[in-house]
């Protein structure tokens, strides 16, 4: 009997009883969307938080940081001289696996003041830093330009901004209507002018970008209705949530429009060394680095810690940061969501395998006789076997395509629901694995009504009425 | 060589401690050709002879060879196989598939024996010719006589081409008229030179074979009894059905 042959016979046996069929796939069919459904979910959960990562700098970026001196070296406390531009320097020299370094100095005390046009903002990501802070931090100009070399050594009073920054001063474009590129503008920092050179692109993550077109095409279609839907009375501000979007992962985002670069020479000379609280040299916030290789993190570590123990003569009074401990929480994050929602569409691929187990037992019994005029003629065990895994099998292929076919809707259905911030992605691999899954719970429910129906006896399933 | 040979074939069951024989000794020769009927009253035996002489089961004790092959000794694979490309069974309630029609049951042995699906349909096709039911292929079982049934199960008994045809009570629940039709049929067939062997209870039957043989309490008895089975008044009355000889 040939494999044709007995699929097409299964496929006859499963169309003859059409609703009870249908019924037994329902069961696998709930299974495979599930489990396609529920990695889609997890699936966009894991690249909306990787996203961010990237958006922060990924793997590969180091912040050096000052921390208090370490109880052992206490007496040689006087001697800590803190992070400095010394740093930077002997770390260009002498660090080869530090491909990128870059200083960042903020003013101590309170967050500055930004005003402009009668507004006024604070914001601590306000930094003095090289113009290779652009390359670190991932920033893309997207008006004017960046402040050079020659704009640090000079040490100019200019200043980069984030849309963030240009929304709370010069007005949203969404609010005006029209594009607000506050280039050539003047603002205050702490009450010294500075003149707005260049602004960065708006970063958003994608669900962030999608809600925004979305927004935007209604207004164009309100638009082009002729009727407008504005709001009435005073603007009413919605607190910290609604302005900035400042939830979950979009929070590297918001820091990110928040931004205020300026030169890190106009920072120390202009608004830093003549305080009355100055440092002798000019010490830094942080230095954030990017080594060559994410992979060989620790051994650039090691480099980079040898240098600074020689600039700090020994006093380990700097630290480092990374985000090894981010991609950590996320990677656990993201397995245990993967194994609870697994377990769960895993038991209901089980239940949808139950009941076709349970459906094959009821139609071999049904169809004692059949199986006995089966082996007077020919069949051998064998075939038998064999014909009744296909038929199980079939009802759980039949029901893993349509199970297939039912994730998406049923992923619409949750996403509805419960809105997320990241749009549900559905892979092929989930896909091939929930089918694959599917195929061998069919095989597995049909090995023990195959393996009776193998072993029923002749003479006594021909006399069998 | 005889086609089947028996030697000495027991059959015992075990039913609670109980010893039963439901065949003792039975030696019997078979030989091709021959158009025999096996006979006795319900409980004698002649079912699970005619059982054992189909490579349904096997025997408990003694030899049982079918064209040459030990039927005692061979796998379930082996007699699934014999089953299928020697032996053609017609049974008492016809047993087609209610879910295939005419022709699809006829195929049903050849699937098994791996035969492609053109050569089938063409095989299952001159086989249903050769019982007169060529006008019924698409038909299902139940829409059909049962002799139609019956002879539709003929044909799927011959599709194959089976060294030896058995056929269980094949008349037993048709009426009397269709029962001699589906007899001429069979007596037809071994004018063919097609062995055939026909199990029954019913002597009006046993008569129309030329070669009885009769089995009583699991064991073939000496001489068949014409008088106690009836035979002799049938052999005279029903002349027509009776072979030539």
């Amino acid at each position: 009997m040939s494999l044709w042959n007995a699929i097409v016979v299964g496929l006859k046996e499963i169309w003859a009883h059409k609703f009870r069929s249908m019924l037994t796939m329902l069961g696998i069919i709930l299974g495979v969307s599930s489990l396609v459904a529920m990695n889609a979910l997890v699936q966009g959960m894991e690249n909306g938080a990787r996203e961010s990562l990237v958006a922060v700098g990924g793997l590969s970026k180091v912040r050096v940081e000052a921390q208090p001196v370490p109880v052992e070296q206490r007496h040689m406390r006087d001697l800590a001289v803190g992070v400095t531009m010394n740093d930077v320097y002997a770390l260009q020299h002498s660090a080869p696996e530090a491909t990128l370094i870059s200083p960042e100095m903020r003013l101590d005390g309170f967050n500055p003041t930004l005003s402009a046009k009668g507004k006024t903002y604070r914001t601590w990501m306000t930094a003095g830093v090289w113009p290779v802070q652009l390359d670190m931090m991932e920033h893309k100009i997207a008006h004017g330009r960046m402040f050079t070399q020659m704009d640090d050594e000079m040490a100019r009073n200019v200043v980069v901004i984030g849309t963030g920054i240009r929304d709370e001063l010069f007005g949203k474009p969404e609010e005006t209507g029209e594009p607000v590129i506050p280039v050539g503008e003047t603002l205050t920092i702490n009450g010294y002018p500075f003149t707005i050179i260049g602004m960065f692109e708006h970063y958003e993550s994608e669900q962030e970008r999608k809600t925004r077109e979305l927004r935007e095409k209604e207004k164009a279609a309100q638009l082009a209705a002729g009727t407008t839907n504005q709001a009435t009375g005073p603007q009413r501000s919605r607190g910290w949530g609604g302005s900035g979007g400042r939830r979950g992962g979009n929070f590297a985002f918001w820091i990110k429009n928040n931004t205020v670069y300026m030169p890190l020479n106009t920072m120390w000379m202009k608004m830093k060394s003549g305080q009355s609280n100055a440092p002798a040299v000019p010490t830094l916030s942080s230095i954030e680095i990017r080594v060559a290789d994410p992979n060989r993190i620790g051994e650039a570590l090691t480099q980079v810690r040898n240098v600074l123990m020689v600039t700090h003569r020994g006093i380990e009074d700097f630290s480092f940061r990374t985000q090894e401990d981010w991609a950590d929480q996320i990677n656990t994050f993201i397995s245990s969501a993967r194994t609870s929602g697994g377990l769960i569409a895993g038991i209901s691929l089980l239940v949808g395998g139950i009941g076709i187990m349970n459906i094959m037992l009821a139609s071999i019994s049904e169809r004692i006789r059949e199986i006995g005029i089966r082996k007077a003629v020919g069949a051998g065990d064998v075939e038998v076997f064999i014909q009744i895994i296909i038929e199980s099998t079939v009802i759980a292929i039949i029901g893993g395509a349509v199970g297939l076919a039912t994730s998406f809707g049923l992923i619409q259905l949750i996403a509805s629901v419960t809105p997320t911030d990241n749009a549900p992605v559905v892979t092929f691999g989930s896909m091939a694995m929930a089918f694959g899954a599917s195929v061998t719970i069919g095989v597995f429910a049909g090995l023990i009504p195959a393996f009776r129906a193998a072993r029923m006896n002749v003479i006594q399933a021909l006399r069998y009425d | 060589m005889a086609l089947l040979e028996l030697r000495n074939v027991s059959k015992i069951y075990h039913l609670g401690g109980e010893e039963i024989r439901a065949l003792d000794g039975v030696s019997l020769d078979i030989g091709g050709g021959e158009f025999v009927s096996i006979i006795g009253p319900s409980g004698s035996g002649k079912s699970t002879l005619m059982h054992i002489l189909g490579c349904l089961d096997t025997p408990s004790h003694g030899t049982v060879t079918l064209d040459g092959t030990e039927v005692q000794r061979a796998t379930p694979r082996e007699l699934a196989h014999m089953r299928n490309r020697k032996i053609g069974f017609v049974f008492q309630f016809f047993n087609l598939l209610p879910k295939l029609n005419v022709v699809q049951n006829v195929e049903l042995p050849m699937i098994y024996a791996g035969v492609s699906g053109r050569e089938r349909r063409k095989r299952a096709e001159h086989a249903l010719e050769l019982v007169e039911m060529s006008h019924r292929l698409k038909n299902r079982p139940s829409q059909l006589s049962g002799g139609q049934q019956q002879r539709v199960a003929i044909a799927r008994a011959l599709v194959n081409d089976p060294k030896i045809v058995f056929a269980d009570e094949p008349t037993g629940n048709l009426d009397t008229h269709t029962g001699e039709i589906i007899l001429a049929l069979f007596r037809k067939l071994s004018q063919e030179g097609r062995t055939i062997i026909i199990v029954t209870h019913n002597p009006e039957i046993a008569a129309v074979t030329p070669r009885r043989i009769e089995i009583r309490n699991g064991k073939i008895a000496e001489k068949v009894d014409e008088r106690l089975a009836g035979l002799d008044r049938l052999a005279a009355k029903a002349g027509s059905l009776a072979p030539a000889a």
